[in-house]
């Protein structure tokens, strides 16, 4: 009863299907249900004639209103384009995966699994939650991918295809790793149930008439684990002797390799039965550890280019007039374009059309749309605002200017940088003094008894092999990795906070890193201004190009043209003008000797006519919420820049508002951007970039951390090795703290498992290591590792 | 022969299954996606059949035109 009401209330003011809060004037009621437009209602009529109203019984308001999508997917009529977006083709059965931005909830879920409902053909569909794609399987001769992709928008579920699709190189699904934890787990159970009865040993006579046979089931048992499951760490440990560093693997692939032949030994010669069990437990929980380490979140991409972002197919204009769909690459200089509303520019070119406005954020970062006219350039990755326009081409893809910025070697090199990690700096004194260790003991044992000589080295090996050591790193980065990650900060992988712990200099982008992306407001604080008085400051704000009095003149609406009779600009001040006789001053609290707060956070313009003070505009912060208080924490411990590519007109602003110390530089294009950052680096700075745009694009994969920064996790963001969340900005500091916390945990828990160390040293050293010792030490401090990791990590997120 | 023999490769079969069963589930990419399924299995199986509502709504809209 209490959900039935609480629908109604719901219904009372936000949109039954979407939950949007509907304006009056549009609302439209259906069914006793109120809709904020007629898209809306229409995917409710859809939903309601096919009896899919179940959708909106798992969750509230769930929907999206469709988008006019006329003409926008022409191109699924072209053979080529769409064989090149199937994931499998026959005659009678084609599979595609679509990528969905608006799956969400479990009602996403519901409706798309029951796709096969609404349109004919149609033979399963199967929703991927996490990746947020859906898999269509339908039959060709019924149906086509363009009337699914039209359906689909119709219900508000509009795939997103990109260049990317078009490439679509199938990247095969490494599940190696389950399969070695598998193999590894049952070889670890089954041999510690073997071994159990040794353990419990009182010399009964049927103990000592199965022994054999238990020892050499459990030698069976433990090859696929020895050989297969563990093969990884050889292959790691020869790797980085051949490149003669001491990583971690040596000590592991050692100590397994030693456990594994003196177990053999003393089976053979019926000394023991061995340490297998040590060695498959030892195995299966590194191995998990590995797979800890892996967060993964499918839903973003952190190599994303401008492929991602670009249509996979353009509208040509034939000669004769007539439209037809081409293949992006297939563009060539000359052609004619036809560009629809919200389309993308996919090439450099030439506008045919009147005029038309283009929002370059995805470049930039600036959200202001930018005018352009008949014959004027436009450059690729715009997008089109406003009626659809036509333009010639000047460049293909390749040669365009955006794309040509990846051919910045950057861009390549980043595979190949490998970091070196703290378990492997730890290792370069462990790996030594370990080895160290055992051939004196073996120096000091070989002249007392040579057998125990034997048994000691081996047993050092053994016992040393630094499983906590290696465990230790993955289970708290993996820890950290799934918190910062719960807090909208996602990571590329677990190095990232490596990374983030050891840098000492933060470079900001400006716009749209430190400002909003959103247009900023004004508002007005005064006595109201009669339509008089507005003709006499617009006239007046027209001679000035300060850009506060442009962004105020086209912020006053039309009035009619007079001329001023005297007008005089003070730079840095403000403007008076003499207009029929009414004198107007417009500018700063100083310039009209009218004293009132004039704080640096709001920008204010100040207005008098006529000798009477009027009020003033403000202009209200665009900056990000938070952002003094960051920098001046930021400021006690790192260098802080901003690098900006607009020009300096905010420096004034900027330097009141940040900390002394911190570098401003203006002007900046994005291949200067890269060379500053790479600068900083030859000074042996540790480089955090903090970006958004394309344009840091070559700055983030110089640094060496890239962050970008997005208002809408889901869509583009360039290639970076973590991604922010805008509403997080302010808590950066937090982020940079937490990842020094997590080193010191690490350091910590390497003390502790070192300590585990010393004392199965000192049953090594001095010849007691019995199997049941090792079963026991090993266990032991794996978990004590893992729960003391987890709870540090998790008592430092707290605070 | 005693029948240690007999239980203790009973009981490593049985685990050998095990293990292979699990091989073929991961094989079988049931592991990749690991929230939707939990969603899926609470969607009733049959679609509430409400004729009439829709018959209703047809009218409806019938009307509307």
């Amino acid at each position: 009863m209490y959900q039935v009401n609480e629908q109604i209330f719901m219904n009372a003011q936000n949109c039954f299907h979407c939950g949007n809060d509907i304006v009056v004037a549009d609302e439209i009621i259906f069914d006793e249900k109120s809709f904020c437009c007629a898209g809306c209602k229409t995917v409710y009529e859809i939903f309601s004639l096919n009896d899919l109203t179940c959708y909106y019984d798992f969750e509230n308001a769930p929907g999206a209103t469709p988008q006019d999508i006329k003409g926008k997917y022409d191109f699924l009529d072209n053979e080529d384009i769409v064989s090149k977006l199937l994931d499998f083709q026959e005659d009678s059965t084609h599979i595609v995966s679509l990528y969905i931005p608006h799956i969400h909830c479990s009602s996403c879920i519901w409706i798309l699994e029951n796709l096969h409902k609404l349109q004919k053909g149609i033979a399963a569909s199967q929703v991927n939650f996490h990746e947020k794609k859906v898999r269509i399987t339908y039959n060709p001769n019924e149906t086509n991918l363009k009337d699914i992709v039209l359906m689909m928008s119709s219900i508000g579920y509009e795939p997103y295809i990109s260049l990317e699709n078009y490439e679509n190189k199938k990247k095969a699904v490494d599940r190696s790793l389950y399969y070695k934890i598998g193999v590894a787990f049952f070889c670890f159970g089954n041999i510690m149930l073997l071994s159990f009865p040794e353990y419990f040993e009182v010399g009964e006579f049927w103990i000592e008439q199965y022994k054999g046979f238990f020892r050499w089931l459990i030698f069976a048992l433990s090859l696929p684990a020895f050989f297969y499951s563990a093969w990884g760490y050889y292959v790691s440990a020869w790797k980085s002797i051949k490149s003669r560093m001491l990583n971690i693997d040596i000590p592991i692939a050692l100590g397994i390799v030693v456990m594994f032949v003196r177990s053999t030994v003393d089976i053979a010669f019926g000394y023991g039965q061995g340490f297998f069990d040590s060695m498959c437990g030892l195995i299966f929980f590194m191995l998990l550890g590995k797979l800890f380490q892996q967060k993964t979140y499918n839903f973003l991409s952190f190599e994303r280019d401008y492929k991602s972002y670009f249509p996979i197919a353009v509208t040509k204009i034939n000669a004769d007039g007539s439209e037809e769909a081409i293949q992006v690459y297939d563009v060539k200089k000359g052609n004619r374009l036809l560009i629809r509303n919200q389309e993308l520019i996919p090439v450099d070119g030439i506008l045919i059309s009147e005029k038309t406005s283009l929002d370059y954020s995805f470049v930039t970062g600036e959200a202001e749309a930018i005018e352009k006219k008949s014959g004027d350039k436009i450059f690729a990755g715009g997008k089109q605002l406003g009626r659809e326009v036509e333009m010639e081409v000047l460049h293909s893809v390749s040669q365009s200017y955006l794309t040509q910025l990846w051919s910045n070697d950057v861009f390549q090199k980043r595979v190949d940088q490998k970091y070196k990690t703290i378990t492997d700096t730890i290792s370069r004194y462990f790996t030594p003094a370990l080895l160290g260790l055992a051939v004196v003991s073996f120096g000091y044992w070989i002249f007392i008894d040579v057998t125990t000589a034997f048994n000691v080295f081996t047993a050092i090996l053994i016992v040393a092999c630094p499983c906590a050591l290696a465990l230790t790193a993955p289970f708290t980065l993996g820890n950290v990795l799934r918190i910062v990650g719960s807090r909208k900060f996602y990571l590329k992988n677990a190095t990232v906070i490596e990374q983030l712990a050891k840098v000492d200099t933060i470079v900001f982008d400006k716009t749209g890193t430190i400002t909003t992306n959103k247009k900023t407001s004004i508002t007005y604080e005064g006595t109201a201004l009669t339509d008089a008085e507005l003709k006499l400051l617009k006239n007046t704000l027209r001679g000035s190009n300060h850009p506060l009095s442009r962004r105020l003149y086209d912020y006053i609406p039309n009035q009619e043209k007079s001329d001023t009779t005297h007008f005089e600009e003070i730079i840095g001040k403000g403007i008076f003008a003499e207009i029929d006789g009414n004198t107007i001053k417009i500018g700063s609290s100083q310039f009209l000797q009218h004293m009132s707060e004039n704080t640096h956070k709001k920008t204010k313009v100040h207005i008098e006519i006529n000798g009477v003070y009027k009020g003033s505009y403000v202009f209200n912060n665009q900056y990000r919420e938070g952002l003094e208080q960051l920098f001046e924490n930021l400021s006690k411990n790192y260098n802080l820049v901003v690098l900006s590519g607009d020009n300096d007109g905010e420096r004034k602003i900027l330097e009141k508002m940040l900390p002394q110390n911190t570098t401003l530089v203006f002007n900046q294009k994005p291949e200067q951007k890269l060379a500053y950052i790479e600068n900083l680096q030859k000074e042996g700075k540790n480089v955090m970039m903090i970006g958004d745009g394309l344009n840091d694009a070559g700055a983030l994969a110089q640094s060496n951390i890239g962050i970008s920064i997005s208002e809408n996790v889901n869509v583009f963001s360039p290639a970076c090795d973590g991604i922010l969340d805008a509403s997080q900005f302010s808590k950066i500091g937090f982020f940079m703290k937490y990842s020094k916390n997590a080193m010191k945990t690490i350091m910590m828990s390497f003390g502790l498992s070192l300590l585990y160390n010393v004392v199965g040293l000192s049953f090594a050293v001095s010849g007691n290591l019995s199997p049941i010792v090792a079963a026991i030490i090993m266990p032991l401090s794996t978990v004590t590792i893992v729960s003391f990791v987890t709870i540090m990590s998790n008592f430092f997120a707290r605070k | 022969m005693s029948v240690i023999y007999l239980l203790i490769s009973i009981s490593i079969v049985v685990a050998a299954v095990f293990l292979y069963i699990f091989i073929r589930a991961v094989k079988s990419g049931q592991f990749d996606d690991d929230y939707t399924p939990s969603v899926r299995i609470l969607f009733d199986d049959e679609l509430k059949k409400n004729s009439n509502k829709s018959e209703q709504i047809r009218t409806q809209i019938e009307k509307q035109n």
